[in-house]
């Protein structure tokens, strides 16, 4: 882990793996740290955080579990074909290997209650659009380089769609608005349209 | 005990000091752009410094006073009027009941700031009144006929004034470098540091972005997205710089070349499309 500058109000703590920065983050949380893919960000002085992060350990995340999240799909998806091509794979499996992941929510970002999430099949890696769409429906799930992620609301983006859900990803009328926090587990379930 | 839009101008928001420390669920601080022209009008109107205010981008907007309220506008510097007579920014007025305030087109900078005693009291969501227009969070823009409900206010005004500290045209603000200034080439970021860049029309509360040389990558490749902060200059691919403002996303995936230091980010609340922003180095 290095520690790199990031203006007069914070540092980056830039980290081997997504596991190192968990890790990291977990052990920093309570200062307000915020994750990234292998990144975290610690706001306050500099000088502070650098005193800080020399006498923090990483956290062991074998204490850290996060929520098991379900989420239903139905993968009916506009680029659902596209990625099945781009993938070598049949549509069908796109779907199989999207639902047999282990996803977790590596960080948060782009949006309230969007959550990157990581440890997909690595077959389903594929590039954003080249010209993201103007909008996209709330509940739209996409793929996009390593990771899925499921809109929260309906915004521009880039993201490769292949299907669609109702699960409440953002709620401000919840005491937690949002459904999926770092480390949190998210299994993908399948069900007709 | 409330103000009323006549006009809601170009773009009128209400603000505070934000939401800070929600990157974790995906949003970001937002808050007013000019934070020091935020503490001014509150001070002069006796607020506590996070009261909302309203930040009115360009001219246009029109409040009626519906109760005897006092004001103050700071930020931009230009024409105001009470009842169409020719007032003052920067100092404490005073708004009996039907007297409308108007704020003309700023003859310097671009934003103006209007605290009103008791602040601005529109429900806050997750802590903030503060409008983030990324995310769509907090009071929608201000549209005619909306009433701001204000609060009650403190004892006492300040007398003090606060003319507005403007340079015409360029500013210069203060840059550390990194974190991620090794993607680009040495050359890359001497002309950071010595070109004159001028202000993208298509800037907004997300990010000023800037026009001038482009600004060449030492490395290929993809960065990981990463959390990013007010006052990040991320590089896009064209080359060109964005200086991120409150509403910026909590991540992003372009490599920050250097940081501006967070005083000076205020400064760019009011450039105006064709200025010249200027970067000096800081070391933190």
């Amino acid at each position: 882990m290095r520690i790199l500058p990031c203006g007069d109000r914070a540092v980056l703590l830039d980290c081997a793996d997504a596991a190192e920065a968990r890790r990291w983050h977990a052990a920093l949380r309570e200062h307000g740290a915020t994750l990234g893919a292998t990144t975290v960000l610690l706001r306050g002085r500099p000088a502070d955080l650098r005193s800080l992060v020399g006498a923090t350990e990483p956290a062991d995340l074998t204490d850290v579990v996060g929520r098991e999240v379900e989420v239903p799909v139905v993968y009916d998806g506009p680029d659902l074909d596209a990625v099945a091509r781009h993938c070598g794979l049949e549509p069908d499996e796109v779907v199989r290997r999207h639902v047999a992941s282990r996803w977790t929510v590596a960080f948060a970002g782009f949006a309230p209650g969007f959550a990157y999430l990581s440890g997909g099949d690595p077959r389903l890696e594929v590039p954003r659009l080249e010209r993201p769409r103007p909008r996209v429906e709330a509940g739209s799930v996409g793929l996009a380089g390593r990771f899925s992620g499921v809109y929260p609301r309906p915004s521009p983006g880039g993201w490769r769609l292949i299907g669609r859900t109702d699960a409440p990803l953002w709620d401000l009328a919840r005491d937690d608005p949002a459904l999926l926090h770092p480390g949190d587990l998210v299994r993908f379930v399948e069900v007709a349209r | 005990m409330s103000l009323r839009v006549l006009e809601p101008g170009a773009l009128s928001l209400v603000q505070d000091l934000g939401r800070p420390g929600l990157g974790d669920l995906g949003v970001g601080p937002s808050g007013a752009f000019d934070r020091r022209a935020l503490r001014e009008a509150n001070h002069l109107v006796g607020n506590p410094e996070g009261a909302a205010i309203v930040e009115a981008l360009g001219g246009g907007l029109a409040l009626v006073a519906t109760a005897a309220h006092v004001v103050a506008v700071t930020g931009a510097a230009g024409p105001l009027t009470v009842d169409g007579t020719p007032v003052n920014s920067g100092r404490v007025l005073a708004l009996r009941r039907g007297q409308v305030l108007r704020l003309g087109v700023p003859e310097l900078g671009l934003r103006w700031t209007v605290a009103v005693g008791g602040g601005i009291t529109v429900p806050p969501v997750l802590g903030s009144r503060s409008t983030d227009t990324l995310a769509a969070l907090g009071p929608a823009p201000l549209s005619s006929g909306a009433e701001l409900r204000v609060g009650v206010p403190a004892d006492g005004v300040s007398l003090e004034a606060y003319p507005a500290a403007l340079a015409s045209g360029e500013v210069t603000v203060r840059v550390v470098l990194g974190p991620r200034d090794d993607w680009f080439t040495p050359a890359a970021v001497a002309d950071l540091l010595s070109s004159p860049w001028r202000v993208d029309p298509v800037s907004d509360r997300i990010g000023v972005r800037l026009d001038g040389p482009a600004l060449e990558r030492a490395r290929d490749g993809e960065l990981e997205s990463e959390p990013v902060l007010r006052g990040s200059i991320q590089v896009t691919t064209s080359g060109r710089p964005v200086v991120l403002g409150p509403d910026h996303p909590v991540t992003g995936g372009y490599p920050v070349i250097g940081v501006v230091v967070d005083p000076d980010t205020d400064l760019l609340a009011q450039v105006r499309p064709g200025d010249v922003v200027r970067f000096r180095r800081h070391r933190a």
